[in-house]
């Protein structure tokens, strides 16, 4: 078998897998539960946001990022920015001695709206700040890094001192930010009423598009030219630079993508969930959706939804039943995924799964059995 | 300056210095451990505040232990309780290194994840174990109380303690690598890997033991830890961030630059803090760290070597 068929196996493969993810997301799952259990799916969609741009910049590029908490949240913040504005107009806040801010600013004595939350009044201007700040957070954070070529651990170690800090200065600056309560009692956006069940499911549905739509996103970029670039970087990155390519410049346009696609989903967090709160910033939640993608498959957009869910899904039921459990489960799987399965649950698929089946069809046709599993990508 | 007078002014940075110099005992204490392991092999040990604290319950352990069978020497049981915290935490880091480590040597950043994932079975284990409320040791008699230097300045007898602790303990460090065989053998193979597996070092057998006497420093640190503050099961985190950068901000090869970058982040952060609020001392002191290593990516010192 050729390269080059096995390749287009594996896009025809991710195809099919993006396909049976939409089935299961908007016709199934919709179907089967009741609206508390939809939202639930909601949120871990989010979290899968984040998870398919670190297949991007993790799985494809070999940066670690063990900061996409910080995207996360700053497009969630950006988000919760707008809808406590609009919540807190001054016919709802008459009772506070400043009406017309947000309660927490009143609580902590300010007396009228910092000058960084005042754009903040215009939906078009907080949709846009929910891609552009993270994209120039991760622009700053990465751009004087890759230039000088700092990587690896590095990265790794000085993204999460990002997320420490960011969560200290949310939680210190409280009459700025909310806190450690974060934003919450969020209303209306454009007096649309976001806590109905209705507007609920329309959000859920408005999050699964979206998520489908990152994944051809990713498809797209990965199977471009760029894609191999990016795989190159990550295999022998002094090859690709000595090969005259500008590898910082592609590192850092990687890096800013998959941290848009994150604060996307943080944005969606916001408006499904109803706030927001530097507890899905810091250096924990940066390291659990590591863990979602890592479990899924590190090098398969489909492969990190699936893990996203999964997990998800197992922390929910797990919590619920034995809450002590639950950490061990983690930390076992953390270790088994990264000792055992490095490709994760799409890497076990692809290498046991497609081969077997390979074989079957084969023999049922009675050609010539062609079952050699697919070369690590 | 802020309404207070020169004397004033001047003793409360005595005393900010002096808590400084707990905070650069316990980040060295931490750091040193790390530093050596991640100098030696690249590895980042993500679990190495769960050994810090496993260190602690050891040293709280040991002090039931004396008040309960030997009340007689309640006086010399830390000492006791160090050793203990040495054998025990360098031990559980000999067993990771041998199921878990050594078999991700080529891969580093998966390393990092496999000791988060440590990390947090450690954590339930304390909290299984131990309870998940704090826990504190009871201090011996003689390291009560406080040592009156002026009439406006004490400093407590246990901090000065743990700092002389710090001292010994690096100093050990030193010598072990600077005047020890073995130290020779660790700093051959953190220059050139390759050539001193060629002349005869079994770098494998270095790995590990760097990797056990990395994780028993972390246990005495840990020991040390429990003379100024309480021991939880996530205590580990707090320091966990701040460690990291102390060592790279140190660059990763140097003792020197470990020490260093210690008292430099300790230093700061401790006099900030009497200026500004807690919180925002730290963020201060993290962003300055991170802005210096953006443009000194190597760290304050370095040592050359051959990739």
């Amino acid at each position: 078998m050729s390269t080059a068929n096995t390749t287009t196996k594996n896009r025809h493969l991710e195809l099919i897998g993006i396909g049976l993810i939409a089935l299961l997301i908007l016709v199934v799952l919709p179907v089967w539960l009741d609206a508390f259990r939809l939202n639930l799916v909601g949120k871990y969609l989010t979290y899968a946001f984040v998870a398919v741009g670190l297949v991007l910049c993790w799985g494809y590029t070999g940066i670690l990022s063990l900061g996409q908490g910080i995207f996360f949240g700053l497009g969630g913040y950006c988000m919760a920015m707008f809808l406590k504005l609009e919540a807190s107009s001054v016919a709802n806040t008459k009772i506070q001695s400043t009406p017309g801010i947000p309660d927490f600013m009143d609580w902590n004595q300010l007396t009228h709206l910092p000058f960084f939350w005042v754009p903040f009044k215009s939906l078009p201007f907080a949709l846009i700040a929910v891609i552009a700040v993270p994209s120039l957070a991760a622009f700053i954070l990465s751009y004087a890094m890759f230039k000088r070529r700092v990587g690896g651990v590095y990265f790794a170690i000085i993204t999460q001192a990002f997320a420490a800090v960011l969560t200290i200065l949310i939680i210190g600056r409280q009459g700025y930010t909310g806190g450690i309560n974060g934003i919450t009692d969020l209303r209306t956006m454009w007096g649309w009423d976001i806590r109905t069940d209705g507007a609920k499911e329309i959000l859920y549905f408005a999050c699964a598009f979206l998520l489908i739509g990152m994944m051809f996103l990713a498809r797209f970029v990965l199977s471009s030219k760029l894609g191999r670039i990016l795989v190159a970087i990550r295999d022998k990155e002094d090859r690709v630079r000595f090969s005259g390519y500008d590898v910082a410049s592609v590192k850092v346009f990687i890096f800013c993508l998959a941290s848009a696609i994150a604060a996307v989903g943080g944005a969606m967090f916001t408006l499904q969930v109803g706030f927001m709160s530097p507890s899905f910033v810091g250096i924990v939640p940066s390291i659990e959706m590591v863990i979602f993608c890592a479990v899924g498959g590190r090098q398969s957009v489909v492969g990190a939804v699936v893990g996203t869910l999964l997990v998800n899904y197992a922390k929910t039921s797990f919590s619920e039943s034995f809450p002590e459990l639950w950490l061990f489960a983690m930390g076992g799987l953390f270790i088994a995924v990264v000792l055992a399965f490095p490709r994760g649950i799409a890497g076990l698929f692809t290498d046991q799964v497609v081969p077997l089946f390979m074989k079957w069809k084969s023999a049922r046709d009675g050609a010539t059995p062609d079952a050699t599993p697919a070369p690590a990508e | 300056m802020f309404g207070y007078s020169f004397g004033e002014l001047g003793s409360i940075f005595a005393m900010q210095a002096f808590s400084g110099l707990i905070l650069f005992s316990v980040f060295l204490l931490m750091a040193l451990g790390l530093a050596i392991i991640f100098g030696q092999m690249g590895v980042i040990n993500m679990a190495h505040g769960e050994f810090m604290i496993l260190g602690a319950y050891m040293t709280y352990l040991t002090s039931h232990i004396f008040q309960a069978y030997l009340p007689g020497l309640f006086s010399i049981y830390f000492f006791v309780a160090m050793v203990v915290a040495f054998i025990v935490s360098g031990a559980a880091g000999l067993a990771v290194e041998w199921i878990l480590i050594r078999h991700l040597y080529r891969r580093p950043l998966d390393t990092l994840l496999a000791t988060w994932g440590l990390s947090l079975m450690m954590q339930q284990a304390f909290r299984t174990i131990f309870g998940a409320r704090e826990v504190g040791v009871e201090l011996p008699q003689w390291m009560m109380g406080a040592l009156p230097v002026t009439d406006v300045i004490e400093v407590q007898i246990n901090g000065l303690f743990v700092m002389a602790l710090t001292l010994l303990i690096t100093g050990g460090v030193a010598l072990l690598m600077f005047r020890s065989r073995w130290g020779l053998q660790v700093r051959a193979v953190v220059t050139n890997r390759v050539m001193s597996g060629a002349v005869g070092i079994d770098t494998r057998r270095i790995d590990r033991l760097t990797f056990g006497l990395g994780c028993g420093i972390a246990g005495i640190a840990g020991a040390a830890f429990t003379m100024i503050g309480s021991t939880g099961p996530t205590s580990g985190q707090l320091y966990i961030v701040d460690t990291f950068l102390v060592v790279v901000f140190g660059g990763a090869q140097s003792l020197i630059g470990t020490i260093a970058s210690a008292f430099t982040i300790s230093q700061s952060q401790s006099t900030l803090e009497f200026f500004l609020s807690g919180s925002m001392a730290k963020v201060l002191t993290l962003l300055v760290v991170i802005g210096l290593l953006m443009l000194r990516p190597q760290g304050l010192f370095v040592l050359k070597v051959r990739k």
